[in-house]
C-alpha cells in the first residue's frame, strides 16, 4: 500500500479514538465533572484532529476545527467559563466536528454545520465574515505580508546583501549553530565571511557561556529577502541582525528601513501566554493516568490465529492427561503433577489471550449519548442518559455486533418508553426522563441493561395486539413476564403509527436474533407507570463455550450453559403421550414437551426407554421450555467452538463442533434450532395423519 | 548526513508522517508518545542528533519535555525542533522560551521538515 495511504487510514482511526475522547470530556463537562486536565484533553483531541486534517489538506474539515479550537482554548484559559449553554454548543460541535471526520473519509458529502460554527464563532468573538478559518488564521501570520511585498518588488540586478550577525548568548543555549546558518547561506548564493573577534576577551576571562563572536557576510546572487529571513528565522530573538540590500544611493533610504520586522515575532497575546505557563509548570508533576498505557496494534487475524493455537494446545493437553491416566498413572505421581501444573498454565494462558481480543464496550457506549440527543430534539422529550460501567471488557467481535441492538433498544426506550414532558409532570414525575445503559460481568457473561423511568409496557395492549396479528390465541393464558416478551416475536410492533425512530424497518425480533446469534438472550422486564428494563447477557468470547457434555447412544453432544434451566430423572409416571408421537413430560405440575435427542438426530443406539436416563430442561427463544433426553451427563466443561460451516456445512440444529479430551469431536447442539427441528417434525407427521398416510 | 532522530507526539499520524519523511531522507527514527515517555526514551537511547516534538501532549507537553532535557540530560545541546499548527509568534516565543532550538510549523512537506532540520544539525 502506498505509505501515504497507510497514514491517512491510521489517521482515521485516530480521529476515532479522538473523538471518543472528545466526548467523553465533553460528557464531563456537561455534568459539572470537568477539571483542566479533562478540558485540556479534549483540545488536545481537536487539535490533533485538525493537525492530522491539515497533513491530508481536509480544508472543511481543518476549518471546522479551527474555530472549535479556539474556544475550546478559550475554556481552557478561563476566558469563557463552560456553563450549560456553552457546553450544548460544544457538545453540538463535537458531533459536527464527528460527520466532517467521516465526510472527509468517504471523500464526499457535504456536512450541515452552518449555525453550530456561526454559535462557535459567537463564543469565540470572532466575527462572522471570518468564516473562511484558515485565512482568519493566516491573517495572525505576521510575516505574510511582507513576504508578498518582497516578492513583489521587481529585483532589477543580482542582489547584494550585507548582513551583520552577532549572535546572543541565548543562542547557544537553545543549541542553534551559526556555522550551520552560514552554511545555509552558502546555499542562496555566493558568500563572503568574515569574523569579528574585536569582543574576544583576554583567555582568562573567556566565559563559555558567554557569546564574544560575531560575523559580517556579504551574500550575492540572492533575489529574494524572504530566502535570508528564513535562514534566521529560528535566532531573530537571540542575535543583532541587520540584513541590508547593496543597492545604488538612490534606493537606499527605502530599504534601510526594514531592519527585518517580518520575523520579530509580535508581542505574546497578554492574555493567553500566563495560563499556558502555568500548565507548564504543572504538567510534569501531575500523574494523570488518564489514557497513557502502552499499546502496540496487531492484525487481529494474528491474533486469532492464537486464540486457535491455544485451544489446540488445550485440547491435546485434556487428550495427554486423559491417556496418562488409562496407563494407570495417579495424579500424584510425578508425571501427574507435572500434568496439573500444564493444566494449570494452560488455563491461565488462554485466558491471556482471550483478553488480547477484549475491550471495554465503551466504545460502544461513548455513541450512545450523541443518539440520545438526536432523538430527544426528534421526539421533544427531555432525556438524561446515564452510562455506567463502560470499563466492562468484552470480546472484540462482541463489541462490533452490540451497536445495531443497543441503538435500537435505547431508540425504543425513548420512543416508546419514555412519556412526552406534559405526560410525565402530569404523573408527578420529573420532567426530564432517565434513561441509564449500564454493563457489568455476572457469572461469566456480561449483562447490559437499558434501563428507562418511562411508562412501561401497556401490558393489555401488547396482548391486544398478540391477538390481532394472531401471534397468540385469545384464550391463551400468560404471565406477565411472558406478556412483555411477546413483543420480541416477529410482525409485532405496537406503534400505532410507525414513527421514523423506532420503526426504521428492524424489529425487536431482529434485535433479538442479533443477540441470539452471539449466544446471549434478551429479556425485559417493566412495571406500568415505573418504567421498563431490557437485560441482555452474553458471552464474553465466541471463542470458548461452557456447556454440559452429555452422551446419547455411542455420540457425546454439548447443550450450552446458557440455556439449561436444569437436569432431572424423570419418573416413569410423569411422561404423558400427547398427539400421535409426541410426549410430554410433568415437571412439578406443569407440562412440557418432551423430545428424545437420540431420536431427533437419528442416534442408533440411543436408550429407547427415556425414563432411564436423563432430561434436561432447557429454554428456547420464543417457544419456552422443552425437555431433551439423553442417555446420561458426562460432565460440565469449556470448551473450543470449532466452526461447522468453516470445516463442513452448515447443518440445522448443530452450532458447531470441538474435540474433546479423549480426541473425539463432539457436536454442539443450537437448542434454538433443534426445537424448531422437532416442532417441524411433528407438525409434518400430524399433517401425514390428517390425510391418512 | 544519516542522522538518529527522536520525534515526540501524541499523534500517530503525525509519527507515522515524520517517519515516512525522515527515513525517506535516510534518517534513523526513534519515536515517543509524549513527553514523559521521551525523557524515558532518551535514557535508553543516549545522545541523539535533533530532536522533533509536539506542544500539546498528555501527561508532559512539549514546552516541559523541552525544559527538561535542556536542565539536566545528556541531550542538553541537542537542537529540539517544536511542531507548531499555529504561525502564532506566542506559540512559538513560549517554546523558544523553554529552549526551542526552532520550529516546523503544520502541515509541512518533506522539504520544509529536512530544511529545517539542516539549519539546527550539520
Amino acid at each position: 500500500m502506498d505509505p501515504m495511504e497507510a497514514i491517512r487510514q491510521t489517521y482515521f482511526q485516530e480521529c476515532d479514538e479522538l473523538l471518543l475522547a472528545m466526548e467523553e470530556g465533553l460528557i464531563a463537562m456537561e455534568d459539572g465533572e470537568a477539571d483542566g486536565e479533562v478540558i485540556n484533553a479534549v483540545f488536545r483531541a481537536v487539535h490533533s484532529i485538525k493537525g492530522g486534517g491539515g497533513a491530508f489538506g481536509y480544508e472543511v474539515l481543518v476549518g471546522f476545527a479551527h474555530v472549535f479550537e479556539t474556544v475550546l482554548d478559550h475554556v481552557r484559559s478561563g476566558k469563557l467559563a463552560p456553563n450549560g449553554d456553552v457546553v450544548k454548543v460544544l457538545l453540538r460541535a463535537g458531533d459536527v466536528l464527528s460527520d466532517h471526520v467521516t465526510a472527509a473519509r468517504n471523500g464526499a458529502g457535504e456536512v450541515q454545520d452552518g449555525d453550530v460554527k456561526e454559535e462557535l464563532n459567537a463564543l469565540s468573538g470572532i466575527s462572522p465574515d471570518g468564516d473562511d478559518a484558515a485565512a482568519a488564521e493566516m491573517e495572525g501570520v505576521v510575516f505574510t505580508p511582507i513576504h508578498v511585498e518582497i516578492d513583489d518588488a521587481p529585483g532589477p540586478a543580482p542582489g547584494t546583501w550585507r548582513i551583520r550577525f552577532a549572535p546572543h548568548p541565548g543562542l547557544y543555549a537553545k543549541a542553534n549553530e551559526p556555522f550551520l546558518l552560514l552554511r545555509e547561506l552558502g546555499r542562496l548564493g555566493s558568500v563572503e565571511v568574515r569574523a569579528d573577534l574585536s569582543g574576544m576577551p583576554e583567555l582568562a576571562a573567556l566565559d563559555s557561556d558567554q557569546a564574544y563572536l560575531a560575523w559580517d557576510i556579504v551574500l550575492r546572487g540572492c533575489n529574494d529577502r524572504a530566502k535570508i529571513d528564513e535562514v534566521f528565522e529560528f535566532v531573530t530573538d537571540d542575535c543583532e541582525l541587520d540584513i541590508r540590500e547593496d543597492v545604488p544611493l538612490a534606493a537606499l533610504e527605502i530599504v534601510t528601513q526594514t531592519p527585518s520586522p517580518a520575523i520579530q515575532p509580535a508581542d505574546p497575546t497578554p492574555a493567553e501566554s500566563p495560563p499556558t505557563e502555568k500548565k507548564t509548570a504543572g504538567a510534569p508533576q501531575a500523574p494523570a493516568e488518564a489514557a497513557t498505557k502502552q499499546t502496540i496494534r496487531v492484525d487481529l487475524d494474528k491474533v486469532d490465529r492464537l486464540v486457535n493455537l491455544v485451544g489446540e494446545l488445550v485440547i491435546t493437553q485434556a487428550m495427554l492427561t486423559q491417556r496418562v491416566m488409562e496407563c494407570g498413572q495417579a495424579r500424584s505421581s510425578t508425571i501427574g503433577a507435572g500434568l496439573n501444573e500444564l493444566e494449570h498454565l494452560l488455563r491461565e494462558l488462554q485466558e491471556s489471550v482471550m483478553a488480547i481480543r477484549t475491550q471495554p464496550v465503551k466504545s460502544v457506549f461513548q455513541r450512545m449519548p450523541r443518539l440520545v440527543r438526536e432523538l430527544a430534539a426528534q421526539t421533544n422529550k427531555q432525556v438524561h442518559l446515564t452510562l455506567d460501567g463502560e470499563a466492562t471488557e468484552v470480546d472484540k467481535t462482541v463489541i462490533e455486533r452490540l451497536g445495531e441492538p443497543l441503538t435500537h433498544m435505547i431508540r425504543n426506550a425513548i420512543d416508546h418508553g419514555l412519556e412526552t414532558t406534559e405526560e410525565r409532570l402530569s404523573a408527578g414525575k420529573p420532567a426530564e426522563g432517565k434513561v441509564t445503559l449500564s454493563a457489568e460481568h455476572r457469572g461469566g457473561r456480561i449483562v447490559i441493561e437499558v434501563t428507562d423511568d418511562g411508562r412501561g409496557i401497556d401490558r393489555a395492549r401488547v396482548r391486544a395486539k398478540a391477538v390481532e396479528k394472531g401471534l397468540i390465541s385469545p384464550s391463551a393464558s400468560l404471565s406477565d413476564e411472558e406478556t412483555d416478551n411477546l413483543i420480541f416475536l416477529p410482525g409485532f410492533s405496537t406503534a400505532n403509527q410507525v414513527s421514523n425512530i423506532s420503526g426504521r424497518g428492524v424489529g425487536l425480533d431482529v434485535v433479538r436474533r442479533n443477540i441470539v446469534d452471539l449466544g446471549g438472550r434478551i429479556v425485559i422486564g417493566s412495571v406500568a407507570g415505573k418504567g421498563s428494563r431490557f437485560s441482555l447477557t452474553l458471552p464474553l468470547t465466541l471463542a470458548v463455550l461452557d456447556g454440559m457434555v452429555v452422551a446419547v447412544g455411542n455420540q457425546t453432544f454439548v447443550l450450552p450453559l446458557t440455556h439449561i434451566i436444569e437436569s432431572l430423572r424423570p419418573k416413569e409416571s410423569d411422561i404423558r403421550p400427547f398427539g400421535s408421537n409426541g410426549r410430554l413430560l410433568n415437571v412439578r405440575g406443569g407440562y412440557v414437551p418432551l423430545v428424545s435427542v437420540g431420536d431427533l438426530l437419528g442416534v442408533e443406539d440411543a436408550a429407547e426407554d427415556l425414563a432411564a436416563g436423563v432430561v434436561i430442561l432447557v429454554e428456547s427463544e420464543g417457544v419456552g421450555r422443552t425437555a431433551f433426553a439423553v442417555d446420561s451427563i458426562i460432565g460440565q466443561r469449556q470448551v473450543v467452538i470449532k466452526s461447522f460451516e468453516s470445516n463442513f456445512r452448515h447443518i440445522e440444529g448443530i452450532a458447531a463442533a470441538t474435540i474433546l479430551g479423549d480426541g473425539r469431536v463432539a457436536l454442539i447442539l443450537d437448542i434454538d434450532g433443534l426445537v424448531a427441528r422437532c416442532r417441524e417434525k411433528s407438525r409434518s407427521s400430524e399433517m401425514q395423519q390428517a390425510i391418512g398416510a | 548526513m544519516a542522522k538518529t532522530i527522536l520525534t515526540v507526539d501524541d499523534s500517530r499520524t503525525m509519527r507515522d508522517m515524520l517517519r515516512l519523511a525522515l527515513s525517506d531522507a535516510g534518517h534513523t527514527v526513534i519515536q515517543a508518545d509524549d513527553g514523559i515517555h521521551g525523557v524515558e526514551v532518551l535514557e535508553t537511547a543516549g545522545l541523539v542528533d535533533v530532536i522533533i516534538t509536539d506542544i500539546n501532549m498528555p501527561r508532559m507537553d512539549g514546552y516541559g519535555f523541552i525544559e527538561h532535557v535542556r536542565r539536566r540530560s545528556l541531550n542538553r545541546m541537542t537542537p529540539i525542533l517544536v511542531l507548531t499548527t499555529e504561525s502564532e509568534p506566542a506559540k512559538k516565543r513560549l517554546a523558544r522560551d523553554a529552549g526551542a532550538t526552532g520550529w516546523i510549523v503544520k502541515p509541512f512537506n518533506p522539504d520544509k521538515l529536512l530544511a529545517a532540520i539542516r539549519r539546527v544539525s550539520p
